[in-house]
Parts: C-alpha cells; sequence; structure tokens
C-alpha cells in the first residue's frame, strides 16, 4: 500500500501546475490543438472546461475554480470585470471571426441570402441561444440589423452553445443554422451556404483574461503568453480565425 | 407567476398527461402478459421495457434521436408520409416522457395483476366469461389501484423529464421548454428567483403526486 503511494506521488512531476481554462466552444479544436503541443514542452497541464461563454461565465461567478477566462464576446469578460472577478491587466482581445449560414451537406435547402431565413420555406433556425450565448447575440444582432428577426424568431430552435447549433444541422433536423466560420469547418455534414462578410456582420471579438481567483496565476499567464505567441497565432489561422494585435 | 412560467407549466401537466394516457393501453398489454401468460422470449421483453429506468437518460434521448429525426427510420417515414417533424416539436416531449415512463407503469400494473388471485379469473372463465371480459370485469378492477398508482408514478416521472427531452425535443422555450428545462435554463442566466419559483411549483406536484398515489393505494378493499 506504501509502495503505491510513493509510486503515485513520485508520478505527479513536483513542479507541474493544472492550468484550468474556461474556454468558449468554438475555440475546442484550436485550443486542445494549442494545449497538445503546449505539454510537451511543458510540466504544466491544461484542463479545459468548454461551453458557452455565458454558462462559463456564470459558473465563474457562482466560484467554480479556473485560472484563465476564454469568452466569445466582450459582455462577458465586461461584467466578469465589473464584479472583480478578473485580473484587468491582463486582458486582451485576442480573436476575431464571422458568421456564416450553413445547411445540412446532403438534401440541404437551398439558401443564397441571408433574407431568404425569413421565408416560410426554412421551418426552422438553430441558434446558440439568442439571449445569452455570444454566437446566438451575434446572429441575433445580425437579423435585427436587416429588419427580419422578427419573421425568423419564431422558427428559432435555441441551443446551449454554438456546437449545438452546428450539430442540429449536421444531423439534419433543422434545415439551417448561424454558426461562426471556424465552426462550419470542424463538421463534414453542413456546407456553408452564405458567408456573412465582416464589413457587413457583427463585430466579433474574443477577449481573454487571467481570474481574479485563479489558483495557479503563474502558470496561467505562462500559457495566456503563449497563446499570443506565432506558434499559436499559426494554429488559431489555421482554424479559420483572424488573430487581433 | 408570469405568463411565460404559466405557458410552462400548461406546457408541462399537458405533455405529461398526454404521455401517461398513451403509455396505458401497450403498457397494460404488456404487464398483464408478463403476470399470467408465459411466452418465448418473456424474459428479453422484461428486460427491454426496465432498460429506460437504468439506462443514462441522455442515452435513451440519444436512441430517440437517431430514431426520431429528420433521418431516423421512424421520424423520417412520419416526415415523408404525413409531412411533420417529431424532433424539437412537442411530439418528441411526449415521445420522451413516454419511453421514460413507461417502465414505471408495467412495472407496477404487472404487480397488481400478479396480486388479483387467479381462482377468481378460473371461475369467471366457467361461468362462460371470455378473456377480455374476464380482464375488464374481473382483472382491471381489482388491479385498479396498482394501476392508478402506477399511473400516478409514471405521470410524475414524465413531469420530472430531462435527460432525453433536451436531446431529442431541444429546449425551446414556449414549445418544448418544460418545466426541468425551464429550471436549468433560468440558473443558466441567473435568473435565480424565477428558478426558484419553478422549483416551488415542481415540489408541489411531487407533493401531490406522492400524496395522491399513497391515498389511492392505502385505500384497501
Amino acid at each position: 500500500m506504501r509502495a503505491l503511494l510513493a509510486m503515485l506521488l513520485l508520478a505527479l512531476p513536483l513542479r507541474a501546475a493544472e492550468v484550468r481554462v474556461f474556454a468558449a466552444a468554438s475555440l475546442t479544436e484550436a485550443l486542445t490543438e494549442i494545449a497538445r503541443g503546449y505539454e510537451k514542452n511543458n510540466e504544466d497541464r491544461i484542463v479545459f472546461n468548454f461551453g458557452a461563454s455565458s454558462i462559463l461565465a456564470r459558473q465563474i461567478e457562482q466560484g467554480a475554480p479556473g485560472d484563465l477566462f476564454l469568452s466569445a464576446d466582450e459582455a462577458k469578460m465586461d461584467a466578469l470585470a465589473r464584479q472583480k472577478l478578473i485580473d484587468p491587466q491582463t486582458r486582451v482581445r485576442a480573436l476575431s471571426n464571422t458568421l456564416v449560414i450553413v445547411v445540412p451537406r446532403i438534401d440541404g435547402k437551398r439558401i443564397t441570402d441571408v433574407r431568404q431565413l425569413a421565408e416560410p420555406r426554412i421551418e426552422s433556425l438553430a441558434l446558440a441561444e439568442p439571449s445569452s450565448v455570444p454566437a446566438g447575440i451575434y446572429a441575433r444582432q445580425y437579423l435585427q440589423k436587416l429588419g427580419i428577426w422578427a419573421r425568423v424568431a419564431p422558427k428559432v430552435i435555441p441551443t446551449d452553445n454554438v456546437r449545438g447549433a452546428l450539430a442540429a444541422v449536421a444531423s439534419g433536423n433543422v434545415d439551417a443554422a448561424i454558426v461562426y466560420r471556424t465552426d462550419a469547418r470542424v463538421s463534414k455534414d453542413v456546407r456553408v451556404a452564405v458567408e456573412i462578410s465582416r464589413a457587413e456582420g457583427p463585430a466579433i471579438s474574443y477577449p481573454f483574461a487571467l481570474l481574479a481567483e485563479a489558483e495557479q496565476p503563474v502558470a496561467a499567464r505562462r500559457f495566456l503568453a503563449h497563446l499570443r505567441s506565432s506558434a499559436s497565432r499559426a494554429i488559431f489561422i489555421r482554424h479559420g480565425f483572424d488573430v487581433l494585435r | 407567476m408570469s405568463s411565460a412560467e404559466w405557458q410552462i407549466l400548461g406546457l408541462t401537466l399537458r405533455t405529461a398527461a398526454l404521455a401517461t394516457l398513451l403509455i396505458v393501453p401497450p403498457g397494460l398489454a404488456i404487464a398483464w402478459l408478463l403476470a399470467r401468460r408465459q411466452w418465448p422470449g418473456k424474459s428479453l421483453i422484461e428486460t427491454l421495457v426496465a432498460l429506460p429506468l437504468v439506462m443514462p437518460p441522455v442515452a435513451t434521448g440519444l436512441l430517440l434521436l437517431e430514431l426520431l429525426g429528420r433521418r431516423g427510420p421512424l421520424g423520417g417515414w412520419l416526415h415523408r408520409t404525413f409531412g411533420f417533424d417529431v424532433v424539437f416539436t412537442w411530439r418528441a416531449v411526449v415521445a420522451a416522457m413516454m419511453v421514460m415512463s413507461f417502465p414505471l407503469l408495467v412495472r407496477a400494473a404487472r404487480v397488481a395483476f400478479e396480486e388479483v388471485d387467479p381462482r377468481l379469473e378460473q371461475i369467471a372463465r366457467t361461468l362462460g366469461a371470455s378473456n377480455t371480459r374476464v380482464f375488464l370485469s374481473i382483472t382491471l378492477p381489482l388491479a385498479s389501484r396498482g394501476v392508478a398508482g402506477g399511473m400516478l408514478l409514471a405521470f410524475a416521472r414524465a413531469i420530472g423529464e430531462f435527460g432525453a427531452t433536451i436531446l431529442v425535443a431541444g429546449n425551446i422555450p414556449g414549445r418544448t421548454t418544460t418545466l426541468s428545462l425551464a429550471i436549468y435554463n433560468l440558473v443558466q442566466l441567473g435568473h435565480d428567483e424565477a428558478a426558484f419559483r419553478l422549483l416551488g411549483v415542481s415540489v408541489l406536484i411531487a407533493f401531490a403526486a406522492v400524496w395522491i398515489t399513497e391515498a389511492v393505494l392505502r385505500r384497501r378493499a
């Protein structure tokens, strides 16, 4: 028994820190790839909690233990900043993205313009929950700007996060979804029907920050700096993100 | 309570009641077959019926989603033939509730049928009653308390359904958001006050269901 305990203790590297990263669901693949490379050259371990930024912010408010927050919109970070739950000096606008309309790859309905979402033939539109989740808020604001939100709202199928909207289209159960350009690349079962250009669509920004109550602030800062390195930058770009300076 | 909250309560009670009514005919048939007959494959059916009780509800939901989706065998057929969708509609809410409640009804009804003295049924048969008549005028009335208890349990389980519902029906305010899903939403959004109101409603419903079940079961003949 004692030998077993000793072995377990030896197996834990002495200085390794566990950095807990609360990150927007849309960052899943890019961050996982970055962390895998980082862990190879570093003793720190990166543990992710992916989900809608709104839900993550709520978990942080309720005292969930975490070190970094990588949000998909500024509003969630602002809310945490007001409650002094982040270290404002570490806050950076790190990434940007654009929105696309996706349809099922097989038998998907033909959509060539955003305004066609208001037509009756489009019966269902999956969105990340449009009152709280960033991807849904961005999509709603854009449809409101076009003046078609009132006609689209009754057919909205809200999902927990943007990946839920993507999955609903991939399964063929809804006619279309508005997701990030980067999400559309993740699924082979969806096709991008309309790209909403940066100039036309909402301004999307992903702020990153260290949490005020981080238990591993040193290791967390180290990983935050790595996320801004040229190596990470290349990975973000390959996954379709725009890296902000 | 706000009108949205009343709508949630109404939807939950209506779908749970419909689900309970829809499972009564097949549920009683299977319960009777399990209680009174020996047949090949009986233990297999017995196990299948109990599965939703022990499987993770989300896993059951995934199976339902595959079955009832637009590309699923049943959902695809319904979509082509009748032109309506099941998943992400109230129909999926009812379907999820039915599957999750079914084992509770069957278990309770089976025990109730087994407690009916078979000699009473035999006497009725020697007096010339058909099997249907024996069931309707002897077995069912004598087992009615157990069956009613099972229905209430099934109804209560239907009201609390979450895991299968969120997968197969989504969480669409005003359309598929039931009491459990609404509480989840409200907590996620930080509207704790409204969440606690709905929590209170759930406690009331649960209390009433258990209390009525106990009262029905206790009223011994």
